[in-house]
């Protein structure tokens, strides 16, 4: 295999894009990130969206997009692997190019949800889970996460306010970024008393799904962008592993194995350790999912995530910042397009573009986004050379 | 385009608000385990009650105070989207209890929460093209929440009713006005069904404040004023928080929406809301005062007018009870109650 690059990112705001589509959206983080990229020729296009059939009624994005944006030359196709599916799209991205097939080719994340009731949006989302052991029971996928939330504070002695650094940091880093969703901060007394979504999370602990989109340019060949400024950056790991999708059928449901064994994978192909990584996006719907990630990947002993937190471990100016723009809590959670504006954040803070939010020195990061309650699972490290 | 010179005005207007009084609180004790709501009380109509007899106590009262008969209406047009019937007209039932003659226009207006308001620019129409002498337009609406359903802890019965003629004998001229209608799908029913499908957030932003602040916008830049220039804004109010939300945005001050704030003590009107806020602030202007009126429909649209106070007014207040009046005759009633008046128990 050989190196593989990323020369363009660009992302949408996250926001509840009532007067924007699908198509509209995909376009204009795809154009951004080609224009980022300083327009170089693509050989394909990889379509990261979860909901798109489900919400939008809509199959064949690849084929639908690349018309829309006048690419219809080139192959393209969606990837669904529900809030995984920007993961495994940018895998597909890199498989192309570090096989030697493509050159250069693209990833746009999109996800539309706002022309729907909360209703059919939440058994859309529930679609991650499995069917007939659980969606049709009536889990949700908070439901699930609350679950485990719950165990967990019986198994380590927290309990629901230890998960309130989560979402206190995200948005505490969110006011600096202006596609966020939300714009303001949190303070842990008020995510205390929030209203309950599902028992043990609250209202201020949860994720809020919306509109966006989000592209990044991979190539063969390192850039130095336009105006030759920027350092080349890596993809040095990808990974995907998956388990079985109904938490019942997992021996260890605290233990997200797929999460482990793709971290641990991406993170052996890279040839770092854990300990090298400055900045990581992680999936962070609620605080538990935040503190399983951290512990699968290896950043965090079993049972103390929440403890490491709670010494701002992973807040800005922590040993490991993470969610640095906000995160799925308080820049959005765009489901399908997760992992591609996970990817879009990083790369700013290894090109050192993240503002007030730059992490100083960041040199190897490291994304990962999770489908469903973490079945799939897809790693990836960064590094900038 | 905004219509300026229209030359009529509000001869008469008059509120009608049910006495029953059902509180948030206990809204939210029956389906929420606890907790509060949107406004603190909403108005459920009676037994006997529904948006004909309210429309016929509110319409009474705007004749008392225009010193009309019945016989000397030229139309009778009652807006609502809860008319008793699909099919059969809640205006001729409303022209006969009011005395008009059968050589009368009587029919139903239907946009949501601002059918009472098209019906009264429909009438300005009427007076001022010599059609008639004097339209009536009523807002009046039993609003239907599905039970447990965020709409439930606002939605509640009132009505309204304006009486326009001749700019030279009106209570308060109107001096402008303009509509703002996009197709916007925020809020709707379907025919064969009970309860309002409503689209959550997206009722918001992209509907109710954009229509609203467009057409009070488009008003004032058509006539060259500004917030400063009226002494009170009456906004449709779905809620306590929009209407006090939108007049900030527009740059009005929190003491010229109160006198026509009701949401928080009756709930939301529906078709009835924004001129029962303008019967209220009626009841107090004085004369050479100016008041922004601006109503909202879901669906979606808004209809801005700008009126003035003139010396009849303050002389014709009193010869109908003021909406104060309504507002304080309130009888609170429990859930179990609620349901029965409203129908919600299903029997045999």
């Amino acid at each position: 295999m050989r190196p593989v690059y990323l020369i363009g990112a660009s992302q949408t705001p996250v926001a509840e894009h009532w007067n924007r589509s699908l198509e509209e959206l995909a376009g204009a983080a795809l154009y951004g990130a080609l224009g980022d990229a300083g327009q170089p020729a693509i050989q394909a296009l990889y379509v990261a969206n979860a909901l798109g059939g489900l919400l939008n009624k809509q199959a064949q994005l690849g084929a639908h997009l690349l018309a829309a944006t006048g690419l219809s030359a080139i192959e393209g196709y969606s990837i669904e692997a529900a809030g995984a599916s920007g993961g495994v799209a940018l895998r597909q991205a890199f498989l192309a190019v570090a096989s030697g097939v493509y050159q250069c080719v693209a990833v746009v994340g999109v996800e539309k949800v706002t022309d729907v009731l909360e209703n059919e949006l939440n058994v859309a989302l529930a679609t991650s889970l499995d069917a007939i052991a659980e969606a049709d029971q009536g889990l949700t996928l908070a439901a699930g996460w609350a679950l485990l939330q719950q165990r967990y504070g019986y198994e380590y002695g927290y309990d629901a306010s230890s998960f309130a650094p989560w979402p206190v940091a995200a948005h505490a880093n969110a006011i600096h970024n202006p596609n966020a969703l939300y714009r303001f901060p949190l303070n842990p007394a008020k995510v205390a008393t929030a209203a309950p979504v599902a028992t043990p999370i609250g209202l201020l602990d949860s994720s809020t799904v919306a509109d966006g989109a989000a592209a990044v340019i991979i190539a063969a060949a390192p850039s130095r962008g336009g105006d030759g400024a920027r350092a080349p950056i890596r993809i040095a790991g990808s990974a995907l592993a998956s388990v079985a999708l109904a938490l019942g059928a997992r021996p260890d449901p605290l233990w997200l194995d797929a999460a482990a064994r793709s971290a641990g994978a991406a993170l052996t192909a890279a040839q770092v350790n854990v300990e090298a990584v400055n900045v990581a996006e992680l999936s962070d719907q609620h605080g538990i999912v935040a503190a399983l990630s951290l512990e699968a990947a290896g950043f965090a002993p079993r049972g103390t995530a929440p403890r490491l937190a709670a010494d701002g471990t992973y807040a800005q100016g922590g040993r490991l910042p993470m969610a640095t723009a906000g995160g799925c809590k308080a820049r959005g959670d765009t489901v399908g397009a997760l992992g591609v504006y996970q990817i879009v954040e990083l790369a700013a803070q290894l090109w050192g573009e993240a503002g007030p939010l730059q992490v100083p020195g960041a040199r190897v990061a490291l994304a990962q986004c999770l489908g469903g309650l973490g079945a799939t699972a897809a790693t990836h490290i960064l590094v900038k050379e | 385009m905004a219509v300026t010179r229209t030359g009529t005005g509000i001869v008469g207007y008059g509120a009608y608000i049910p006495r029953f009084r059902i509180a948030d609180s206990e809204i939210a004790r029956v389906w929420a385990g606890g907790g509060s709501g949107p406004v603190q009380a909403k108005a459920v109509a009676g037994t006997d009650e529904d948006t004909i007899t309210m429309a016929i106590e509110a319409a009474r009262n705007a004749l008392r105070r225009a010193k009309l008969d019945g016989a000397q209406l030229g139309t009778v047009w009652i807006g609502s989207e809860s008319h008793p019937y699909s099919v059969k007209p809640s205006g001729t039932l409303v022209a006969e209890a009011l005395g008009c003659r059968p050589a009368v226009h009587a029919a139903d207006w239907e946009f949501a929460c601002k059918a009472g308001t098209e019906a009264l620019t429909a009438g300005m129409g009427m007076v001022s093209s010599g059609l008639v002498e004097y339209a009536l337009a009523v807002g009046a609406d039993t609003a239907q929440g599905r039970p447990g359903d965020a709409l439930e802890y606002t939605a509640a019965a009132g009505a309204a009713a304006v009486i326009i003629g001749s700019a030279a004998e009106a209570l308060a001229t109107i001096d402008a006005t303009v509509s703002y209608v996009t197709d916007t799908p925020d809020f709707f029913r379907r025919a064969d069904r009970p309860y309002p499908v409503h689209g959550n957030r997206f009722t918001g932003e992209p509907a109710y404040f954009h229509h609203i602040e467009a057409a009070a916008t488009e008003l004032l830049h058509e006539i060259g004023a500004e917030p400063g220039d009226f002494r009170y804004l009456v906004l449709h109010q779905p809620n306590a928080k929009f209407p006090q939300v939108a007049a900030k945005q527009l740059g009005f001050r929190t003491e010229q929406v109160a006198p026509g704030l009701l949401a928080p003590r009756i709930g939301n009107t529906y078709s009835a809301a924004a001129l029962l806020g303008l019967c209220a602030t009626l009841d107090i202007t004085e004369a050479g005062e100016r008041i922004l009126l601006v109503s909202y429909g879901s669906g979606a649209g808004a209809d801005a007018y700008a009126l003035t106070a003139t010396k009849y007014l303050g002389q014709a207040r009193d010869r109908a009870p003021q909406t104060s009046v309504y507002l304080a005759r309130e009888q609170s009633i429990d859930y179990a109650s609620y349901a029965r008046m409203r129908g919600k128990y299903k029997l045999g």
